[in-house]
C-alpha cells in the first residue's frame, strides 16, 4: 500500500510536465495543426517562469509572464502555418531550435540558482485516511491540481460541446466546417495560442515543481516524448494522463533503482523513457496499420479555401 | 478569408521557388532580431557583431577553424538533405555521429596498434556502417509500421549520446587521464592527415567528395531522378510504380552513414580521442545548413562555412561576456524567417 502511494506520487511528480505539454499538443493537432516546438516551447517556458519568479517572487505573475511569452510564439507558430501555409514541420523545427538558443542565452545568468517554495500545496489532509488516493490527493501543488482540472475541462470541451464538435471538424475536414459556417481559421489560431502556452505551461512546472533549479536544456527531451504521447493517447485527453502518469513511472523508475544502487550503469537506466517512447509508438503503429490510430483526418494539411490546383 | 477590401493575397501552391535574396534577407533579419537581445542585455551588437566576424573569418588561425567546424556540418548537413529531398525528416544526425565516432573509437581500443593504411580505412568504414545502422533503426519503424520518424530519430539522439556517456566515463576512460571523461589520445597511425600546422584535416577532402557525388548522383541517375520525383509529388511516385520504402531505407542509410562519416572524422582529426560531449550539436545546425542551402549539395559547401563560423564567432564573442548559445540562437531565428521567406515565391497578390 504504501508502495503504490509512493510510487503513485512520484509518477505524478514526473508526468504532469508531460501531460501539460500532451494535453496543448491535442488541442494543437486537433485544429489540424501540427506543432512540432514543444520542446522549445517547454524550454522557453521554464526560462519564463525561472527569471520572472527569481525577480518578482510572485506565482501568478510569473504564470502571466509564461502564458504571455508561450502565447506569442504560438502565434508565431499559427501565422507562418496558418496565414502563410509555411511547412509546419520545418516552423515547429526552427521553433524548437530557436527556443533552446534563446532560453539558453537568456538563461546564462540565473543558470543553477534554486526556486525555493514557488508553488504552493493544497493541503486536504482530512483525505490521509482514504487508502492509497487519500495521501496523494492531499497534498498536491497547484499545478498538479490544474491538470487535472484541465484534463477534465478539455474532455467536456471536446466530446460534450458543440464547440468542440466544431473543433474535431476543423481538424477532420475543414472544407465541411467551412461550408457549414465555422470559422476555420480563427479555431486553428486559437488552438496553436492556447496549445502553446499550455507547453509552455509544462515547462514551467517542471522548472517550478519537479527540478526547481534552471539547467540549460533541461527538459531533455520531454518535448519530443508528448508528442509521442499525443498518438498514445488517441488524441484523447483522458488517455493523455494515463499515459503521461505512466511515463512518469517509468522515469521515476529509473532513478529510484540508480539510488537504491542498481548494478545497472545509470546512463542505461536514464535510456528508459527514450526506448520506451520508440516501443511505444511501435507498439502503436503496429496496431493500428490496418485501422484508424483516432488522428485528425486533416492534420499537416494547411486549409486554403477555393483552393486551385 | 484573404478578401480584405481591395486587394486578396493568394498563395499558388504550383508557384516558383523564392529567388536568392530572400535567404540573405531572412539571415539579415534574424541577425537583426538577435541585435535586439543582445541589446537588451546592454551589449552594443555592432561591436559583437565585428568580433564574431573578426574572430571567425578575420585571422588565418579563425578561418581554418571555421573550415574545421564546416566539415561535420558538411557531412550531416547533405545526409539530412538527402531525406529532405523525399520528405523523410531526419533529425537524428547528432545521434548518427555520434555512433560513427563511437565505432571509429572502439577500432582504437580493441585492435590498437594497426598500421595506418589498416586503421584509418577501417575506422572509416565502421563510423560510416554505424551511422548507417543508427540511421537505418529510424527507417525501419518508419517503412513497416508507419511510425513518425522525427520522434525516432530524435530519441535516438538522446540514446546515443547516453551510450557516449556511459564509455567514455566508464569502460574507455583513459587511466592516466586523471578522471577526465575521454578515452586514451589516439597514436598518429590513427589520425586523420592534417594540412600543414593548422588543425584542417583530411575530413574536408571527405566531405567534399562526398558534395560531388551526391550532386552527380541525384542529377544524372535514376535514383537520383526517382527521388527527386518522390519529393516532387509523393502520390503520383506511388502510382508511377517507384518503391518509396526502399527509397525511404536507402536514404536513410545514406544519411546516417554521411553522419557516421563526420564523427568519424570528428574524433581521428580534431579531437583524437572520444571525449564527452565530442559533438556541440552539429547534427541539429546541419538542419539548418541544409535547408537554408534549398538541399542543394554545393549550397551545402557554402552554408556549412557560414554556420561553422558561425560557432566559431560564437566562442569568440564570450570575451565579451555573452555565452556562445548566441550561436544557436542565430541559427534558430536563421530558419524561422528562411520559412517565413520561402512562401514569398508563392504568394501573388491580386488588386481588385
Amino acid at each position: 500500500m504504501e508502495l503504490i502511494t509512493q510510487l503513485l506520487i512520484a509518477a505524478m511528480a514526473a508526468g504532469t510536465p508531460l501531460l501539460f505539454a500532451t494535453l496543448g499538443g491535442i488541442l494543437v493537432e486537433r485544429s489540424g495543426i501540427i506543432q512540432l516546438g514543444t520542446e522549445g516551447l517547454m524550454l522557453m517556458g521554464a526560462v519564463t517562469a525561472a527569471m520572472t519568479f527569481l525577480a518578482t517572487a510572485s506565482l501568478p505573475l510569473t504564470v502571466l509572464m509564461v502564458l504571455l511569452v508561450t502565447g506569442l510564439m504560438g502565434a508565431f507558430h499559427a501565422f507562418l502555418t496558418v496565414t502563410l501555409r509555411a511547412n509546419q514541420i520545418v516552423s515547429g523545427l526552427a521553433m524548437t531550435l530557436f527556443g533552446a538558443g534563446l532560453s539558453a542565452y537568456l538563461g546564462k545568468k540565473i543558470t543553477g540558482i534554486p526556486l525555493q517554495g514557488a508553488v504552493p500545496k493544497i493541503d486536504l489532509g482530512w483525505l490521509d485516511p482514504v487508502p492509497i488516493l487519500g495521501p496523494v490527493l492531499g497534498h498536491l501543488d497547484v499545478f498538479t491540481w490544474a491538470s487535472l482540472v484541465l484534463v477534465v475541462l478539455m474532455t467536456l470541451y471536446l466530446y460534450h460541446t458543440s464547440w468542440g464538435l466544431h473543433l474535431r471538424a476543423v481538424g477532420d475536414n475543414p472544407a465541411t466546417a467551412d461550408v457549414m459556417g465555422i470559422r476555420v481559421q480563427v479555431f486553428r489560431y486559437g488552438c496553436v495560442i492556447l496549445g502553446s502556452m499550455l507547453m509552455g505551461l509544462g515547462g514551467a512546472n517542471l522548472l517550478m515543481v519537479f527540478s526547481p533549479t534552471w539547467i540549460e536544456g533541461m527538459t531533455a527531451g520531454r518535448g519530443w516524448i508528448a508528442i509521442a504521447l499525443i498518438i498514445f493517447a488517441r488524441w484523447n485527453p483522458l488517455y493523455a494522463l494515463a499515459a503521461a502518469y505512466f511515463f512518469g513511472l517509468l522515469d521515476s523508475l529509473g532513478f529510484r533503482l540508480q539510488l537504491a544502487g542498481s548494478p545497472i550503469p545509470p546512463y542505461f537506466l536514464k535510456m528508459i523513457p527514450y526506448l520506451l517512447t520508440i516501443a511505444v509508438l511501435i507498439f502503436v503503429g503496429w496496431r493500428t496499420k490496418h485501422k484508424l490510430s483516432g488522428s485528425p483526418m486533416a492534420l499537416g494539411v494547411p486549409y486554403i479555401r477555393e483552393q486551385r490546383f | 478569408m484573404n478578401q480584405r477590401g481591395k486587394f486578396r493575397l493568394e498563395i499558388d501552391p504550383s508557384g516558383k521557388e523564392s529567388p536568392w535574396w530572400v535567404t540573405v534577407l531572412a539571415v539579415v533579419l534574424a541577425f537583426g532580431l538577435v541585435a535586439v537581445f543582445i541589446a537588451a542585455t546592454g551589449k552594443n551588437p555592432g561591436a559583437v557583431y565585428a568580433k564574431m566576424l573578426g574572430g571567425a573569418f578575420g585571422t588565418e588561425f579563425g578561418l581554418t577553424e571555421t573550415l574545421v567546424k564546416a566539415i561535420p556540418l558538411m557531412l550531416c548537413g547533405l545526409g539530412v538533405s538527402l531525406a529532405y529531398r523525399i520528405q523523410v525528416w531526419n533529425i537524428g544526425a547528432e545521434g548518427q555521429f555520434v555512433a560513427g565516432a563511437l565505432a571509429a573509437t572502439a577500432v582504437t581500443i580493441y585492435l590498437p596498434g594497426l598500421p595506418f593504411w589498416i586503421a584509418l580505412p577501417l575506422m572509416l568504414t565502421v563510423g560510416m556502417l554505424a551511422g548507417a545502422v543508427w540511421g537505418l533503426f529510424t527507417a525501419l519503424p518508419k517503412v513497416l509500421f508507419n511510425v513518425n520518424e522525427l520522434i525516432i530519430s530524435l530519441m535516438l539522439n538522446y540514446v546515443a549520446l547516453l551510450a557516449l556517456d556511459f564509455f567514455v566515463f566508464g569502460p574507455w576512460r583513459d587511466p592516466a587521464g586523471m578522471n577526465f571523461p575521454g578515452t586514451r589520445p589516439f597514436t598518429a597511425e590513427e589520425s586523420l592527415p592534417v594540412l600543414g600546422a593548422t588543425r584542417l584535416h583530411f575530413g574536408l577532402i571527405l566531405g567534399l567528395l562526398a558534395v560531388a557525388l551526391a550532386a552527380a548522383f541525384v542529377k544524372t541517375t535514376r535514383w537520383g531522378y526517382e527521388l527527386r520525383l518522390i519529393g516532387a509529388n509523393p502520390e503520383a511516385a506511388r502510382h508511377a510504380g517507384i518503391n518509396i520504402r526502399g527509397h525511404i531505407v536507402v536514404v536513410m542509410l545514406l544519411s546516417g552513414g554521411l553522419a557516421g562519416i563526420a564523427g568519424m572524422a570528428e574524433v581521428s582529426g580534431v579531437t583524437h580521442r572520444l571525449l564527452y560531449g565530442i559533438s556541440p550539436g552539429y547534427g541539429y545546425t546541419a538542419i539548418i545548413v541544409a535547408w537554408i542551402a534549398r538541399l542543394n549539395p554545393f549550397g551545402i559547401v557554402v552554408s556549412a562555412v557560414l554556420f561553422g563560423g558561425l560557432i566559431v564567432g560564437g566562442y569568440s564573442v564570450q570575451t565579451l561576456g555573452l555565452p556562445s548559445s548566441i550561436s544557436s540562437l542565430l541559427q534558430g531565428s536563421v530558419l524561422f524567417f528562411l520559412i517565413a521567406g520561402s512562401i514569398l515565391g508563392k504568394v501573388r497578390v491580386r488588386w481588385n
